[in-house]
């Protein structure tokens, strides 16, 4: 299995993930119940000046009210934070990828959108290259099947719709589609701050030569040093650590580097 | 008041990220001007070219504008201070594997695959940059600090001298070039946090004796 990240150079990759509604990031729990956290500029400017090394923005009702990103936040958030931006939600077509790297995104996060029109995949792929296009997915553990061999299926649409499809197949078929990275959301996991979804996240990072990004269920600087050194990502989701209302007590992204760092032996990037 | 600061010109076209090093530059209160055509480089004192993506994709965009000839004008000819970034160090060599693009060709050497190394495919993440030249656009460089890379092709300039930093990803591999009034980053300066600005910050307002050494 390539990309542990101790043998490439490459440091372990600590990202927020803020889920936007009305330009202000909301935390859920397995999907749902999201509760307010704060302005997304000043909840980014924050992460940011404590070391964050990545954003990713989901518009989740963008899609749901057919209708483009919201571009003004994304602006914002990009003129004053100086790490890469991923957005997701509401991105339907070419035109809508130009516009949110116009407003100082790099990558695109694709999601239901993928799963219903997989070309979408492809294109954005051969205009603005493998790099920009995250294949994201919501997972969930279901009895093993013919249908499904990995024992996890695909789900659209907030976690709300199964597709019968297997997760491993997906991803498979998303790095030959042409994504960059995969993004790997555990939606047994969201927001339990229990842990990742280890065996998902590993039997992904060993389907497909991409970076593989863990998602859902971080609670403790110990769970992300568990998705790099044992499921074998590249980088991992870590919000409600950061800034969930759910949790007892928030750790900075300095201090969570400085654990992976220390009793891990994982390499970081420190500001 | 007059202002004499240089005026930065950033490339914009079709696929690149121009808008990252306009909020960039404009939070490091760089007077700088969006290029959508060689006829607007009047007035610019340095130029940017950003990239994201492929090699033949920015260079079919930037030949449809007129660029390569415009640029060879201002930057070979001129020494007008340039800095490349990502694909915009990548399309500074002759030619690239990548859809095998012919390239600007101001760079004797070729872009390569990271194909044959143990490694995920694309880079993507933060490595080290270890400075090997003497270039003052790298000066002031922390040893071994952090930059955002993004890409799945490299540059093997055939000119060890153009070579500024290396960093290693399954193989040791150039991250900058600077040849006098040249220089280029194949990590994204503009998306590095604290230390890629810092080095914007130095290419947009050193003075230009100081920065382009002859």
């Amino acid at each position: 299995m390539p990309g542990l990240n101790v043998a490439t150079g490459l440091t372990t990759r600590l990202i927020a993930c803020f889920d936007i509604i009305d330009g202000r990031v909301t935390k859920a729990r397995r999907f749902e119940d999201n509760i307010d956290v704060g302005d997304a500029a000043e909840v980014a400017a924050s992460v940011y000046a404590d070391g964050i090394d990545e954003i990713i923005f989901y518009d989740i009702l963008a899609s749901a009210q057919r209708r483009q990103a919201d571009l003004s936040t994304i602006r914002k958030v990009a003129e004053t934070v100086f790490v890469p931006l991923t957005v997701g939600g509401g991105v339907r077509s070419l035109e809508d990828m130009h516009a949110v790297l116009a407003a100082g995104a790099e990558k695109i996060s694709l999601d239901s959108m993928a799963v219903r029109n997989p070309s979408i995949i492809t294109e954005g792929s051969a205009e603005f290259g493998r790099q920009c296009i995250v294949q994201s997915m919501q997972v969930k553990r279901v009895p093993v099947t013919g249908e499904i061999p990995s024992g996890y299926e695909v789900f659209i649409d907030g976690a709300r719709q199964a597709t019968g499809m297997d997760a491993i197949v997906w991803a498979r078929r998303g790095e030959e589609l042409g994504a960059g990275e995969i993004c790997v959301n555990s939606i047994d996991q969201d927001g339990t701050h229990e842990g990742y979804d280890l065996e998902i996240t590993r039997q992904i990072a060993e389907a497909v030569n991409l970076p593989v990004i863990a998602s859902g269920g971080a609670g403790s600087a110990e769970h992300a040093a568990a998705a790099f050194t044992e499921a074998g990502a590249s980088a991992a989701i870590v919000s409600s650590l950061l800034y969930s209302p759910r949790m007892e007590r928030t750790v900075p992204v300095g201090e969570i580097k400085a654990e992976l760092a220390k009793r891990y032996g994982l390499p970081v990037r420190l500001v | 008041m007059q202002d004499d600061r240089p005026v930065v010109g950033v490339i914009d076209y079709r696929t690149g990220n121009s808008q990252s090093v306009v909020h960039a530059l404009n939070f490091l209160g760089v007077p700088n001007r969006l290029l959508t055509s060689p006829a607007q480089l009047d007035g610019i004192d340095r130029i940017i070219l950003p990239g994201v993506g492929s090699a033949g994709t920015t260079m079919t965009y930037l030949s449809e504008a007129g660029w390569p000839e415009a640029l060879h004008a201002r930057v070979i000819e001129g020494r007008t201070p340039f800095l490349g970034i990502c694909v915009g160090l990548q399309v500074l060599f002759e030619s690239s594997e990548e859809q095998d693009a012919t390239c600007l060709g101001w760079l004797p050497g070729t872009v390569r695959a990271f194909n044959g190394a143990d490694v995920r495919v694309p880079q993507m993440g933060w490595n080290q940059v270890h400075r090997t030249s003497t270039h003052p656009f790298l000066a002031g460089l922390p040893e071994a600090g952090h930059f955002y890379f993004v890409n799945s092709y490299y540059a093997d300039p055939a000119d060890a001298g153009d070579v500024a930093a290396t960093t290693e990803y399954g193989l040791p591999f150039t991250s900058a070039v600077a040849r006098g009034n040249i220089m280029a980053t194949q990590f994204h300066t503009e998306k590095s946090g604290p230390l890629g600005l810092d080095l914007l910050e130095r290419f947009a307002k050193t003075p230009q004796e100081e920065l382009c050494p002859a």
